[in-house]
């Protein structure tokens, strides 16, 4: 449905990789956002962005949609550089207002998707309306679809976006911090989904967010990003005392309390308090 | 029918001329006056005035058609907003609040010229407030140009314009030139606020701006409805305020008449009230309540 076949496939590297970033470092204004960050996504993949706030998370998103240029490193789509510009990405961003007054349907947002890009008026059809249709209710937004886009609540208009990312048929659908404004049940809800269409359709799914528990029971490989440098692998490889107090450049330790994850301040020096970190580092992260 | 219509008013030239270019500006106005309000570019739409009251007053200095005045310092200034900084919401409000302060002053100054040149205070009453039954049957021609100008960069900007009216985060990521299509518009912007200023007045010209967008926005969900609502207020708002300045003529004992411009906005002023009572309110929620059901 989603997943285009015939484009598929014979462009792809033999281990599906959709996404390549390798060695990846910028510098905003004299401080090092990211710092050689390295990582690959194959298709079909849910892969965690995890990282504090001011951890780099949006830039890399940024540097992978082509909006920033990386001062070192490269970005590998399909196995290629990324070109100028790229619609086998879909993207939602972080903290999309969407305007209450503005008059535009939820559908007429998600054909925007289709082709906001081009010049001229939309000229209605049938192929694009049922394209429109399709998408809705793979996102489950049927409902709502002739709704005023900016009066619906944050988990419907986040299923607005995602139909608006996923309609150009993307192999790659980048979230930054979707779950962000959501209450939990709601974030539950737009992971279960993305989950369901990363499998149904091939897509890989590369969504950041500072809390990671949510994502654990789909979550493939976790990216963990602290103060611009990056571990990535399976949650088991990469959530661990060593590997992150190694990232951070300081002790933290790995907690699993009720099968959920806590990344603490650690005690490698048994005299140190958490507080001494709490600035600095990632404090008590319930990460 | 004569208790409406006036003697003369069908065969008066100055009446079909206010027709004619008042339907029309009434018609870009309501356009670039959706995306207006979509954008929250009010603001900046208001500055425009008052760079168009400068331009207004230079032209009738040199002696040119005010249009060319307006529409052209308008340009002008839509280019000094856009190059001070429109990136960020309130470095864009800075730029607008500047070139407003700073269009005022020179209005102020070619205004008072005007004034003592030609011995009257007839221009400064004509550029601020309009006057739409002296306008020369020769200007049509150039108001239409102006106005295909102008529907033709939203027609052609139309779905950029709204994919970057929505958010400019997401028309970046699709690959849209966000600062080139905001530009764009804020040329349309100009052209319509310099058009209107012709027909109604600079200072007014922003009441057939905003007034028949932001009436249409409350009435429908679907963004093409909504040019097509504020196009027939806007349209029906002046023709309906040319009739009744025509008739005015004839009320009472002066035969004085009321100026034009004041019928006009507040016909759109009333029309955005009515939008707003319970009962227009009820019938377009339950019309969008059905339609989400369904």
């Amino acid at each position: 449905m989603i997943a285009d076949d015939q484009n598929r496939g014979a462009s792809d590297p033999v281990d599906g990789e959709v996404l390549a970033v390798d060695g990846v470092s910028v510098a905003l204004g004299g401080r090092q956002i990211l710092d050689g960050v390295t990582f690959t996504v194959a298709a079909g993949e849910f892969t965690g962005l995890i990282g504090s706030n001011g951890a780099g998370k949006t830039t890399l998103l940024r540097v992978i949609l082509g909006l920033q240029a990386p001062g070192a490193g490269q970005v590998r789509l399909g196995g290629r550089a990324r070109g100028w510009r790229n619609r086998s990405i879909g993207y939602v961003p972080q903290k999309v207002l969407l305007d209450p007054d503005m008059p535009m349907r939820a559908r007429d947002l998600v054909g925007l998707g289709l082709d906001g890009h081009r010049f001229g008026m939309p000229v209605p059809s049938a192929k694009r309306k049922a394209l429109v249709d399709e998408m809705l209710s793979a996102v489950d937004a049927q409902r709502f679809a002739d709704a005023r886009v900016g009066a619906l609540s944050g988990g419907e208009q986040q299923r607005v976006l995602i139909a608006h990312a996923l309609i150009c048929r993307p192999r790659l659908l980048l979230l930054d911090e979707p779950l962000a404004n959501l209450d939990l049940r709601s974030g539950q809800e737009i992971i279960a989904l993305l989950h369901r269409i990363a499998v149904a359709h091939r897509i890989a799914v590369l969504l950041s967010a500072h809390e990671m528990n949510t994502l654990l029971p789909v979550m493939d490989r976790v990216v963990y990003l602290a103060d611009g440098r990056a571990a990535a692998g399976t949650t088991a490889q990469v959530i661990r005392t060593d590997v992150l107090s190694d990232l951070y450049g300081h002790p933290v330790e790995v907690l699993h309390v009720n099968g959920r994850i806590l990344v603490v301040a650690g005690d490698a020096d048994p005299g140190a308090t958490h507080h001494d970190h709490s600035a600095s580092g990632p404090g008590v992260h319930i990460g | 029918m004569h208790w409406l219509f006036e003697p003369g008013f069908f065969s008066s030239q100055p009446v079909r001329t206010a027709f004619v270019i008042g339907g029309v500006v009434a018609v870009v106005s309501a356009v670039v006056g959706v995306f207006t309000v979509l954008r929250g570019q009010s603001f900046a739409g208001h500055a425009l005035t008052d760079v168009s009251t400068a331009g207004g007053s230079a032209a009738f200095l040199l002696g040119i058609s005010p249009l060319l005045g307006f529409v052209g310092f308008g340009l002008l200034g839509a280019g000094t907003i856009d190059a001070i900084g429109t990136q960020r919401v309130k470095g864009r409000d800075l730029a607008t609040g500047i070139v407003l302060g700073a269009a005022t002053g020179l209005a102020a100054l070619l205004l008072y010229y005007d004034t003592t040149n030609s011995a009257t205070t007839g221009a400064t009453q004509t550029i601020l407030f309009g006057s739409i039954f002296t306008i020369d049957p020769s200007t049509i021609p150039i108001v239409i140009a102006f106005s295909v100008i102008a529907i033709g960069i939203i027609a052609v900007l139309y779905r950029p314009l709204l994919l970057a009216s929505t958010s400019a985060e997401l028309a970046a990521a699709r690959g849209v030139p966000v600062r080139l299509v905001g530009l764009g518009f804020m040329a349309a912007l100009a052209v319509a606020v310099g058009l209107s200023a012709l027909a109604i007045g600079a200072i007014l010209s922003t009441a057939l701006l905003i007034g028949p967008a932001a009436t249409a926005l409350r009435l429908t969900n679907r963004t093409g409805v909504a040019l097509i609502i504020a196009a027939v207020i806007g349209v029906a708002a002046t023709w309906v305020g040319v009739l009744l300045a025509y008739d005015s003529y004839y009320w009472g004992s002066s035969r004085n008449g009321y100026p034009v411009s004041f019928f006009i906005v507040a016909l759109a002023f009333v029309a955005y009230l009515a939008s707003g009572l319970p009962v227009v309110r009820i019938v377009t929620n339950r019309r969008a309540e059905g339609r989400r059901v369904l």
